[in-house]
Formats: structure tokens, sequence, C-alpha cells
């Protein structure tokens, strides 16, 4: 009993972090139909610049919004600059794109930063870390933590804002917007801005715990890409909770179903087959579409 | 014309450009080929080189080549390249090997076999090396290795720990450098033979070559013993993200011993996790993992103390070798190459491995003064005396012969502190 | 997807006139075949006039030319995004080495037995995942690449796998050596493989399978309606795309000489779709350039940063995307149809 929990909860820890690379993926599926790719390795990338920063001596939680800053301008950048040149050319040309700058920005960070291992803090551990215990370490509590905050705030920010509201305008009916007023180019770019920088707050997340190197993203993106679509790519709610469920399914597939050395492929397996049985995700819409 | 007809126009013009530059670097590449030294330049009646007796060698040059992994899953170890790189940079600044500089041309290859055989045949018959060093990888150095010995190109000193390179009846022009995964194991399990016989172990392992050779060398010493003494094994792959789950399914089985065969970035968060949970095994680790820098500081210096491990160089960090001389020149070319090091640090094993690696290379081309043939190259390789590597535990000479290519065969058993690994016991050998 | 679909048609009009209904008069199609001829004789001259690592790579070029044909069929043509072609590229690897260690074939033999061995395999995989829509699709795909090396890697497959450690495949020996070296005749092998998958890709998409697949990618709606069974289809483009791939495997184990789990990770369905794209994803000679580009610009992307080569690379793929959306077939397309409006505006005035 005590194993389970402490994998059910394990896993948890780890599923914040799918979550969060999840919902950015979402959101810019929402704004634009395509999937980011890169989002793993422009959060890797954000989280060596305030690696950087700390070793400079700015304290962390400067350093994390300064981060943030930083990651939302590269998301606004690469959209104004790369994406909106190939909005109408086929997906298949986007993923490409993407892929280029997975490739770029891993090849950097490995040339900029060296590939060794480095040790980027964490603000949750220390003394004063009460909260820890042996399931969880008192990271992993914060990185739960951390990412119930930035799920509710970016849920608060679409719900109850106007320019939230714009946005998700902008994203379900760019036309009816821009008769409406709003300005529709400058949303995606904004959306693509949060997607960025909710991806470098898992790349901070994660880092403590994995150990930051160019390749640290890896593992990461492929299961927040399930958990988006296991959730469902066009429901925000889905793609967290789609997170934390692949999270503890990797550890229990793991540690009680085949052995580790079956884990990924079985993981894998099992999402796969929850997809074909319910092809849209489990909590995605299904798309009636008038023939 | 209208902004369509200009993207079409632009296009074309510029695939147009595209297609030419290619085709003209392509004839260009290929008129160059035909005056290469190598033999096989030529595409018609398949017969053997017809090169100079000495390929790659001029008098004033050794050109050798390598694969490393600079980027992909393995980048972590591209610092080996890099750091050979700086130190043969040293050698030319010095004079070189006999009045010739040495020219090292590392290839990224991403830890694919199949790029490790294009990169080294474009070595071997573009670049017209003399000899492949310390490729990393083995199942890269395994896919050329058939290809070289054919070839007989010397494959010298891989920078892999696989048992299979010593075996110079079969592969007589391959020969490794670091004591074997299998031989570090084997040393282990007489180790806890001798002071933990009623140990239940568990194996924590990196799912290829690597882990499966410490298996193995746990079973050979093990034997009939191993189902008894061996609870439970794990596994991971080197694109998992995290080992949380594997430690917690180890420690769930009741073990008091952990040996774990990782490369750093796992060894870290098995170290982490290990003691985040308040399980205090015997916590042996693989040398590769133990890195201060790249594996023991990442999981945090207070909760690694206790990890043994066996190594078979001196460990940087360790205040003791602050005056050894071997340690010392170390950090001195450290130091003064700093610029080509960009990210590496003097307590990084990957750049020690690489500094010891290099020196017996250089060793090697010294003794063979005027003839740089290939074969005179492989038979010094395959001869070394009492060659001692100051880096190399105290105690330890490599020697080699024309039946035994196993260069290290000893290591030295060492538990950190905090602050570095402390050695106890004797030196062992694999045998 | 449908604008996958429009992507599709776009640069498909030059390889399949007859279906999209762009048919040309018989001087272009002249033009092509004299283009086909032209190929045909510099892939035949160039083994003699190249080194033996050249040639390496031009037999290289022309394996991922086949697992390119086979992602293309399945992506371009029939709109089901893959990228998984990685893995069915390794099982016809590894049956093809099983097939010659084990049970002794020679190597000719074994890359139509892998084929008809991925066939299956790909069907198999295709009937559940005909269900399976775009990202969803493109999710399950990239699943089997992921997890392809671990299963290789089971130990209890291990006595014909190899494992971790891998397998040596034996090259093929020239049967005429004073003529043609190891090299070229592996090269030869390999080319005429090829053609003959080219030929049989060229009919696939000429024919009732073809057009049946190409009317599924455009509206699956209207050709259940019009009575094509569209389970059945989806899951034969997959078994065809599968073979191909899979036959791709088994010639690249011949060339390497050796394979390992590590061989076919899910960087290489990337590759793949890369290539595909690059090339023009509804293209059969769009193929050509896309192997050129995945096997020639890393080598290229090296010469000009030896520190950061993949950079230089994601670079050139952008640029590559910017400049040719559609690529290159699409580029040949948007040309010729650019000079066809000009030569008709000239003849008007």
């Amino acid at each position: 009993m005590q194993a389970f929990l402490h994998q059910l909860l394990s896993g948890l820890a780890m599923g914040s972090t799918y979550a969060s690379v999840a919902l950015a993926l979402v959101m810019i599926f929402k704004a634009t139909h395509q999937v980011n790719f890169a989002q793993g390795e422009l959060a890797m990338f954000s989280t060596y610049v305030a690696f950087r920063l700390v070793g400079a001596g700015v304290p962390y939680w400067a350093a994390f919004v300064i981060t943030l800053g930083f990651s939302f301008i590269a998301g606004i950048a690469i959209e104004r600059l790369l994406m909106r040149r190939i909005q109408y050319a086929s997906p298949l040309t986007a993923v490409i794109v993407f892929i280029g700058l997975l490739v770029i920005f891993n090849s950097m960070a490995g040339w900029i930063f060296s590939a060794t291992t480095q040790v980027f803090p964490s603000p949750f551990e220390g003394p004063h870390a009460w909260y820890g215990t042996i399931y969880l370490s008192p990271h992993e509590v914060g990185m739960i933590g951390m990412t119930l905050v930035v799920l509710t705030i970016v849920f608060l920010f679409f719900r109850f804002t106007r320019l939230g509201l714009a946005m998700r305008a902008a994203a379900e009916n760019p036309q009816s917007s821009r008769l409406v007023g709003i300005r529709v180019g400058w949303m995606l770019a904004l959306g693509w801005g949060l997607a960025s920088a909710l991806g470098a707050v898992a790349g901070m997340m994660a880092a403590p715990k994995l150990g930051l190197e160019p390749n640290m993203m890896g593992g990461v993106i492929l299961y927040g890409f399930a958990a988006a679509l296991l959730g469902g790519i066009d429901n925000p709610w889905g793609a967290p909770i789609g997170g934390f469920i692949v999270g503890v399914l990797e550890n229990l597939a793991g540690a009680y179903l085949v052995g580790s050395h079956l884990k990924q492929t079985l993981a894998l397996a099992l999402i796969v087959a929850v997809l074909v049985f319910k092809p849209s995700g489990l909590f995605g819409r299904t798309v009636v579409v008038r023939v | 014309m209208s902004k369509r007809n200009w993207v079409v126009v632009a296009s074309v013009f510029t695939s147009a450009c595209f297609g030419f530059a290619a085709l003209t670097g392509a004839v260009l590449a290929t008129g160059c080929e035909k005056k290469k030294p190598d033999g096989s330049s030529s595409g018609m009646a398949g017969a053997g080189d017809k090169g100079p007796a000495m390929p790659g060698i001029t008098a004033t040059e050794i050109k050798i080549g390598q694969t490393m992994p600079y980027s992909g899953p393995a980048s972590a170890y591209g610092a080996i390249g890099t750091t050979e790189k700086a130190y043969f940079q040293m050698i030319n600044d010095k004079g070189g090997i006999n009045g010739r500089k040495i020219t090292l041309m590392s290839l990224d290859d991403s830890y694919q076999p199949p790029k490790t055989v294009e990169q080294t045949r474009k070595l071997v018959e573009n670049e017209g090396v003399a000899f492949v060093f310390g490729s990393v990888g083995t199942a890269c150095n395994t896919a050329v290795q058939k290809y070289l010995n054919e070839k007989k190109v010397p494959q010298l000193f891989v920078a892999t720990g696989a048992d299979k390179w010593a075996d110079p009846e079969h592969f007589p022009w391959t020969i490794g450098w670091q004591p074997s995964y299998r031989t570090e194991a084997r040393i282990y399990a007489r180790y806890l033979l001798k002071e933990k016989p009623a140990a239940k172990v568990c194996v924590l392992y990196q799912n290829d070559d690597l882990g499966k050779d410490y298996i193995a060398g746990l079973k050979d010493i093990f034997g009939d013993q191993y189902d008894k003494m061996v609870l439970e094994k794990a596994s991971y792959e080197a694109t998992d993200p995290t080992v949380d789950s594997q430690v917690m399914t180890l420690q769930a089985k009741g073990c008091d011993t952990l040996i774990t065969a990782a490369i750093p970035k796992f060894g870290a968060q098995v170290i982490r996790k290990v003691f985040d949970t308040g399980w205090k095994p015997l916590h042996i680790m693989s040398n590769v993992a133990v890195s201060i820098t790249a594996g023991l500081k990442p999981a945090g210096l207070d909760k690694s103390v206790g990890i043994i491990t066996g190594g078979y160089l001196k460990d940087p960090n360790d205040p003791n070798m602050a005056n050894d001389p071997g340690i010392k020149d170390y950090r001195a070319f450290m130091k003064q190459y700093e610029a080509s090091l960009p990210g590496i640090d003097p307590g990084d094993t990957n750049a020690l491995y690489a500094y010891g690696v290099s020196m017996t290379l250089v060793n090697v081309l010294t003794k063979c003064g005027n003839d740089l043939s290939r074969e005179n190259i492989m038979k010094q390789a395959a001869s070394l005396s009492k060659f001692v590597v100051p880096v190399a535990i105290q105690g330890t000479e490599l020697t080699t012969s024309a039946t035994d290519f196993r260069v290290f065969s000893q290591l030295q058993l060492s538990r950190f502190n905090g602050t570095n690994f402390e050695p106890f016991g004797d030196v062992l050998s694999a045998d | 997807m449908s604008t996958v679909g429009e992507a599709a048609t776009t640069t498909a009009g030059t390889a399949n006139g007859a279906i999209t209904g762009t048919t040309t008069g018989t001087r272009r199609l002249g033009g092509r075949w004299l283009g086909v001829l032209a190929l045909l004789v510099i892939a035949l001259v160039l083994p003699f006039l190249l080194s033996g690592y050249r040639i390496f790579q031009l037999t290289q070029i022309t394996v991922y030319a086949v697992a390119i044909l086979g992602l293309n069929l399945l992506t371009g043509f029939s709109g089901q995004i893959s990228l998984g072609n990685g893995a069915f590229s390794a099982v016809g690897a590894y049956a093809s080495s099983i097939l010659m260690i084990k049970l002794g074939l020679p190597y000719w033999a074994t890359p139509p037995l892998a084929g008809a061995l991925c066939f299956v395999a790909g069907y198999l995989f295709g009937h559940p995942a005909a269900r399976l829509e775009g990202l969803y699709l493109a999710l399950a795909t990239f699943a089997l690449s992921i997890v392809m090396p671990q299963v290789l890697k089971l130990d209890t497959l291990e006595p014909w796998t190899g494992g971790t450690q891998g397998v040596y495949v034996t090259k093929p020996v020239s049967l005429l050596p004073e003529l043609i070296s190891d090299d070229q005749w592996l090269y030869f092998f390999c080319l005429a493989v090829a053609i003959v998958m080219f030929v049989v890709a060229w009919n696939i998409v000429r024919g009732r399978t073809g057009r049946a697949l190409v009317a599924l990618r455009d509206h699956p709606i209207g050709a259940g309606a019009m009575g094509i069974d569209t389970v059945s289809y989806k899951s034969v483009a997959f078994g065809v795309s599968a073979m191909y791939t899979g036959i791709a495997g088994s010639l690249g184990a011949l060339v390497a000489g050796f394979i390992s789990p590590d061989s076919f990770t899910y960087l290489l369905s990337i590759q793949f779709l890369v290539g595909g794209v690059v090339g023009g994803i509804a293209s059969i000679f769009g193929t050509l350039v896309g192997a050129v580009f995945i096997e020639l610009v890393p080598d290229l992307a090296n010469k000009i940063s030896e520190s950061a080569p993949w950079a230089i690379y994601g670079v050139l793929l952008i640029v590559c995307m910017m400049m040719m959306p559609w690529g290159a077939a699409g580029l040949v397309h948007s040309a010729r149809a650019w000079l066809a409006r000009r030569s008709t505006r000239r003849t008007r005035s």
C-alpha cells in the first residue's frame, strides 16, 4: 500500500510537468490548429537562461520572472516572424518548421551552455521545507503546487479578463473576431507568448528533478503530447488532467504491470488504446461536421 | 508582376542557386577525392588498397579521426572529443610528436550506428586518416569494427567499456582502454561476497550494453548464488524522463544493497530519490555515473555520502590529490586551454578520461618513431609495457601484449565522504 | 486533414495528372519521360565516377528514397500522417537479418520477404489506426517508433535480435569482381529494387487503389458514399507504406552492414517525414529530392559550422520550408503553371 501510494504521488509530481507542457500545446493548438513540437526545447532553453541569471547572482524569483518575460517575448517573436508566413501552407509544412526550431534550440543550447548536466536550484528546498515527506520531496510538493497555481491563473485569465476573452474569440472564430475589431494576428502572438511562458515554468520546475541538460525535455514532450491528446487536444481542462493521468499511468504501468523494461511501451500502448475507443480524447469534443 | 509571381520566381531562382551550388560542390568534392592518398578513391576494380605505406601521415602531420555524439541523447560525452582536441593542441604547441603535428577530425554521429558507419567511411576513404581513435559508443564501434579490421585500420582505445574489445584473435586491429563494465561488476560482486555475503541486492541499469554488461559481470561471480542474492533488477531507457518509479519499485522489494549502472544524468536522479525516500542501502555506482560535476553535484553532495565506486582514475576533487603531480599537470592543462573547453570543468570525469587516453595515444605514437604505418601503430599499441598514466590510480601500470588487449584491468574501490572519493582497500585486479 | 489534401493536390499535379484531371498533352508527358531517362542514365553512370564512400552515400540516398516513397504513399496520397515509419524499417531490417542468418537465405531474396512481412504488420497496425485522424494518428504512429527500440531490446527476443549488441549483416559480394566493386554491386542492387518499387508506386497511384486513396484523403465521406471501404483501403495504405519502408530497412541493413536498436530510434521516422515534406509529400519524384536532402544536408551543415551543425540544419530546413512550402515538387508544379500562364498570355495577345 505504501509502495502504491509512493508511485501514485511520484506520478503526480512528474505529471505536473506533463500537465504544464500539455496545456502549452493545447493553447497553441486552439489558436492555430498546429502542435508546437518545439515547445520542450523552448522550455529547456528558457531554463538555461534562468540558470545563467541565477549563476550571475540574480535571486531565484527575480530570475524566474525575467525568464518568463524572455520566453514570452521569444514566443511572440517566433509567431510574428516565422509562423505567420507559413500559416496558409499545409500543416505538414508547419510540422517541419517546428522540427527545425526544435533542432536549432537543442543544438544552440548544447553549444552555448555545454551538454554537461548542470545543477538548477529549487526554491522549495532548504531547512524551511516543512512540507516534504518520504513520498514527495519538498521540491516535488512545490512542483505540484506551482503547476496548480499557474493553471488557476491561466484559467482566471481566460475566463474573467477582456484580453482572455478576446484571445478565446480569436481562436474560436477569427473571421467574426476581426469584424468585432479584435486584432487576431496579435491575439495569436499573445497565445504563443503565453504558451512559451508556460513551457518555461514547466522547464524550471522540472530541471531540479531531471537535471538541466539540452535533452532534458526530450522525454517530457512526448508524454506532454500524449497527455494533451488523451485529454482532448481542444480542451484546455483536459490537457492538465491528461498530464496527471499520464504521469501516474507511467509509474503504475512500470511498477505493477510489466516491469520497467516495457514501461514506456505499455504506457504509450494504453494511451493509443484509449484513443482508438475515444478518438477525440477523454474530454475532447467530437466535432460533428455537416457534409 | 503580381506578388504570387514574384514568389514563384524567387523560389525558382533560389532553388536553382541551391541546385547549382550543390552540383558544383558535389563535382568539386568528387574531383578532389581522386587525389586522396588512400587507394580506394577509384571506383573501378574492387582490388585492395594500393595507397602509400603510411596513410594519413606526412612529414609534418599525423591525421587521425573519430566519431563522437555531439548531438542527441548521449551528447554529454561530446566533452571527451572536445578535451582530446585541446590536448592535442597542447602537444602541437610543444612541438608535436617527433616533429609532426597531430590533427584530430572529430565527426558527429548522434550516437546512431548507421551514421557512425557513414562518418567512419568518410574518415578512412575520404579524409585518409591514419587510424580511428577513441570513438564513443558500443553499438557505434561495433558497427564499424568489422569494416576497420577488414581495411586494416587501427581502431584504437575505443571509448566504451564493453567487454568485447579485448579480442586480438578475431579483431586484431581493435583495442579498448578503460576497464570493461563487466570487469567492474565482477569486482563489485567479489567485494559483496567478501564483505556482505548475505546482501539483498537490487540492480538499476540502463537498458543497453552498459547495463547488460554489468548484469553479466555480476552473474559471472555470483554464479549459482545470483538468483538468491539479486532480488530484483529494473531498467530504464536513455529516453525516459525520470527513473523515480524504478527506484521506488526496487525499494519496495526490501533490498539493502543497490547497484546502479547508469550515466551521470540518471545517477543523479537515483541518488536524490534514494535519499528522499529515506532508503539507506549500501549504494554501489558504476564509475561512469559518479562524475562529481555531472553526477553527484546535481544530486547534492550531502545526499551522496557513502556511495562506493570502483575507479581507475584519481579523483581530481580529492584534497589529498591537490599536490599530486599528475593531477596538478591535468589542472594546469585544463586552465591553460580553458578557451577551447567551453563549459567543461576539471572535475568532469569525461575530461579526466580524455586526458588519460590522449596521453596513452601520444605515448604510442612517440614510440613509433618514424615508422607511422598502420601496422606499426597497432603493434606499439599492443606492446605497452608498464606505461604509467599519471592520472590513473597509484600503482596502475598499463601493459598490453599481442594476446592481451586489456589495457586497464585494475580498479580501486573508494567511498564518497561528502567532498571527494576516499580510496579503501587494495587495488583490485579483474582476474 | 483537409488542408493536407489541398497541399497534396497542389504537389500532386505533376505526379499524377491522370487523377487530378490536369492531364496534359503528350508533349509534356514526353518531356517527363525524357527527364526520367536522364535520371536513369545519371544513376547508372555515377558509381563509376565516384569513390567508395560517395557510392555508399549514393546507395543510402537510393534506400532513403524508397522509404520516403512509402511515407508519401501513406501521408501524401492517402492523407494519413505517419511518424512511425522508422519502426517498420526496423521490422524489415531485422526480418531480413533473421532470414539471412537463421534460415540462410541469400541477400537478394530477403527484401521481398521482408516487404511481405511488413505489409502484413502494417495492415494489422492500420486496421485499428484507421479510426484515428490527424494528430491522434500522428501520436499513435509516433508512439510506435518510440517503443520499437525498447521492444527490440527485450531479453526474450534476444536470440533473434541480438539485443543491444546488434547484429552483423554480411555485405553482398560482387559477382563480377573485375568490373564492379562490392560497393558498386550493392548500389546497383539497391537501385534495381528502388526502380521496381518506383514503378509499382507509379502504377498504384494511377490505378484504382490510388484513386480510392486520393478520394479518401480529399473527401472521406463522399468516398464512403461511393462505396469505397474506408477502413479496408486505409489499412491497405498502411500495409503498402510499411512494405516500402520495410524493404528500405532491409536494404539499409545490407548497406550499413550492422543493425542495432539504436539504429531505429524515433529520429529516423522524423528524418523520413522531413525528407517527404521537403521533396513534396504527394510526389513520387519528390522523394529523390527529399532523400538527397536528408543524406547530404547534415554534412553540408557540418562543413558550415563544426560546433553547432544541427542548428544550421534547422535553419536550412526552415528556409527551405519558407521558400517552398509545398516541397520541391510543389515548386516545380508552381513554376510550370507559371510558365504555362505566361505562354498562354503571350499567345492570346
